[in-house]
């Protein structure tokens, strides 16, 4: 009988726990039936990046009026995200702002969540385009591309030999924006040539390595352009120790994390990549929009989204955030991702 | 032991329906009955049909692979390569269905191989004697690295509807996965071989005394070979479910699954230590987790509170059974007259 009755007592404590946590969300969670609610769901909990994003999103649902729910798994399996979807559609949400960790994985949860009269984002990673009604695109690849070259042109004054630092050989999106750069190049920028092309792997000793050997043998080089963040993480480190800082100017695609003290020690002047924390505002704004009705996903329609001014849905229901966000020493200590 | 031996004890100290009802795997089910209840009650959303429907689709690969498991460690043996054997069938299963095979192929041969990873860890536990522990914990990083080395980190998808249907169609109008027919049936088949085999009293003696099953004529190695060689088939067969299930075929595909196995197992009233175990227990644990996030999850918990909660009630199964029996030993040497109520033959907590 003991052995019922402590393990009885051990019960009661448990689901005390459960039911003070069930009162203890509720409250943030509740509300009258009317408002709107937007569930945010990132890849995973505990990632800086999806904090900054969390935090656009409830910016942009503090200037709405709508409320904003943050759930996830705390690991970014390709599944973890499908009981929350199911929960969502349960709850009957409005609209689930969505990064994917798999593009096939979470759809029937999704279509499920649809056909429940919820309203789907998708932002920074998409899912096949018939699983949702909008994705918010962080970046196109002719930003990108445009937007390294101005760093370096601005970095070099116009003129002089620059070496590009990319990923694996065979990677889509780096090889895309590289010949992207390199048409650029051509037409808008005479003075400015590619020297090499160099594949760091995404490895940073690989990287570091590569980094070595592009400033050993082109004497002349002036900068080095690494759309991986990192490979300009690790040219970055390699340049401020050596008697190239300074000297040779490094930019590309970075975190504000990974390249604070080579910002701050002036090894690295200015990077480029988006703003997540507009990402998640842009989103959770046209995921009212799509909510109120104003917009269905179609391509053309435009909708308001707040301090960023009105987009267009474009092509397969995406919506572009805009030019990659600069960082430099003026703006890099308001981030933390 | 101080209890008395020359004295006549009774064959069982309670009557029948105490001992049916009162005991570890009853009260797993009783707090599940009260978890439902309140959560009906109280949850906005849960008392809807699509709770059971995502309850089952989401609780199938952890009760599939639940259902050896309990056997593995009713033995006393544990096997923590289990969700590796599922990514790995996943991967094997996709790689097949690329190269043109049919569904029913392509299960078959997942599942074979899902047998020999199986069997590799069983030849290791049973005639090598190494310890299962260390064995699986090698065997959970070599198979996992298999599945992800085989298909890096891309996805076999694109499955047609008619296969990822039989895995996620309900029943006819029914909030009922088709999968609960799959699900109800093996738990059948194992609670028989369990409860109603010798193979199943065979299980439980080794458990309770390695040495003693062996001088009594348990065959100890074929039988733990045959355990491992079930595991590993059965998670091959959730591996196949998870792929149709998420319609995606990736080598990281139900990474950390094997932890809320032995967890919804422990929770089930199986002990660690083996011996003892009842497999309605552990459907009932299976199914009290899923209940508890479910119902977390409607609330709009974070995923860290809810793993608080799934912790401590795991914490405090393992441990109030010890605490239990540390009672009982106490109390039995205060009454040094014996036959005290909870002093019967029977001793549930194992505590020792």
């Amino acid at each position: 009988m003991k052995f019922t009755s402590v393990v009885a007592a051990g019960t009661a404590v448990v689901l005390s726990l459960a039911l003070a946590a069930c009162s203890g969300g509720g409250d943030e969670g509740g509300g009258g039936d009317d408002d709107v609610v937007v569930t945010m769901l990132p890849k995973n909990l505990g990632n800086p990046y999806f904090e900054a994003s969390t935090a656009g999103a409830q910016e942009a649902a503090d200037e709405l009026g709508v409320a904003v729910e943050e759930v996830g798994p705390d690991a970014a399996s390709p599944d973890a995200q499908v009981p929350f979807i199911n929960t969502a559609a349960q709850q009957g949400v409005n609209a689930l702002v969505v990064s994917a960790n798999d593009p096939t994985a979470i759809g029937d949860a999704l279509e499920e969540a649809r056909s429940a009269g919820t309203k789907v984002v998708t932002f920074d990673s998409d899912t096949e385009p018939q699983f949702r009604d909008l994705f918010v695109n962080q970046a196109s690849a002719e930003g990108i591309a445009d937007k390294q070259l101005e760093l370096i042109s601005e970095q070099i004054g116009g003129e002089g030999e620059i070496a590009i630092l990319s990923a694996s050989a065979n990677a889509t999106n780096q090889n895309a924006w590289i010949a992207l750069m390199e048409e650029k190049l051509a037409s808008d920028y005479p003075e400015i040539e590619l020297v090499e092309v160099v594949y760091g792997d995404d490895d940073d000793q690989t990287s570091f390595d590569k980094t070595a050997a592009l400033l050993q043998s082109h004497p002349d080089l002036k900068g080095i352009v690494s759309p991986t963040t990192v490979g300009i993480a690790a040219a970055a480190r390699y340049v401020s120790t050596s008697e190239y800082q300074g000297e040779v100017a490094v930019t590309g695609l970075g975190t504000p994390n990974q390249m604070r003290e080579y910002v701050e020690d002036g090894t690295v002047e200015a990077f480029a990549l988006w703003n997540p924390t507009d990402l998640g505002y842009l989103a959770t704004q046209a995921a009212a929009a799509l909510v109120a009705g104003d917009i269905t996903g179609e391509e053309g329609e435009t909708f308001e989204a707040g301090r960023l001014g009105e987009y267009t849905v474009g092509a397969d229901g995406e919506v572009l955030l805009g030019e990659p966000f600069v960082y430099d020493a003026s703006n890099i200590a308001d981030f933390d991702f | 032991m101080s209890a008395p031996t020359n004295r006549p004890v009774p064959t069982h100290a309670r009557p029948w329906w105490q001992r049916a009802l009162l005991t570890r795997e009853m009260l797993t089910l009783a707090i599940l009955a009260v978890a439902w209840v309140v959560a009906s009650a109280t949850v906005r959303g849960f008392d809807g049909p699509l709770t059971i429907t995502y309850l089952v689709l989401d609780i199938a690969p952890v009760l599939l692979i639940a259902l050896p498991m309990t056997l593995v460690v009713a033995t006393g043996e544990i096997d923590l390569s289990v969700a590796s054997v599922v990514g790995l069938s996943s991967v094997t299963f996709g790689l097949l269905f690329q190269a043109g095979a049919g569904p029913w192929q392509a299960a078959l041969v997942s599942v074979l191989l899902g047998a020999v990873c199986g069997a590799v860890n069983g030849a290791l536990v049973a005639y090598a004697g190494l310890p299962s522990l260390a064995v699986t914990i090698g065997s959970l990083a070599l198979y996992r690295g298999l599945a992800v080395g085989l298909l890096g980190t891309t996805a076999v998808t694109g499955f047609p509807d008619a296969w990822t249907d039989g895995a996620t169609a309900n029943l006819g109008g029914s909030p009922w996965p088709v999968i609960t027919l799959v699900l109800a049936a093996l738990v059948a088949v194992f609670a028989l071989l369990l409860h109603a085999t010798p193979f199943g009293r065979d299980v439980l003696d080794i458990g309770r005394s390695r040495e003693a099953a062996r001088f009594s004529g348990v065959d100890v190695r074929r039988t733990l070979l045959v355990l491992f060689v079930l595991s590993g088939a059965v998670s091959a067969l959730a591996g196949v479910y998870y792929t149709l299930r998420y319609g995606s075929a990736r080598g990281d595909n139900a990474t950390g699954l094997e932890l809320q196995v032995v967890a919804a197992v422990l929770l089930g009233g199986v002990s660690i230590f083996g011996g003892r175990g009842a497999l309605h227990g552990v459907v009932g644990g299976v199914l009290l987790i899923g209940v508890l996030g479910s119902a977390l999850r409607l609330e709009g918990v974070t995923v860290n509170v809810i793993n608080i909660v799934i912790g401590t009630a795991l914490v405090v199964s393992v441990v109030a059974p010890r605490v239990a029996g540390g009672l009982r030993v106490r109390r039995r040497a205060a009454a040094p007259a014996g036959g005290g109520p909870a002093a019967g033959r029977r001793t549930e907590g194992d505590g020792r």
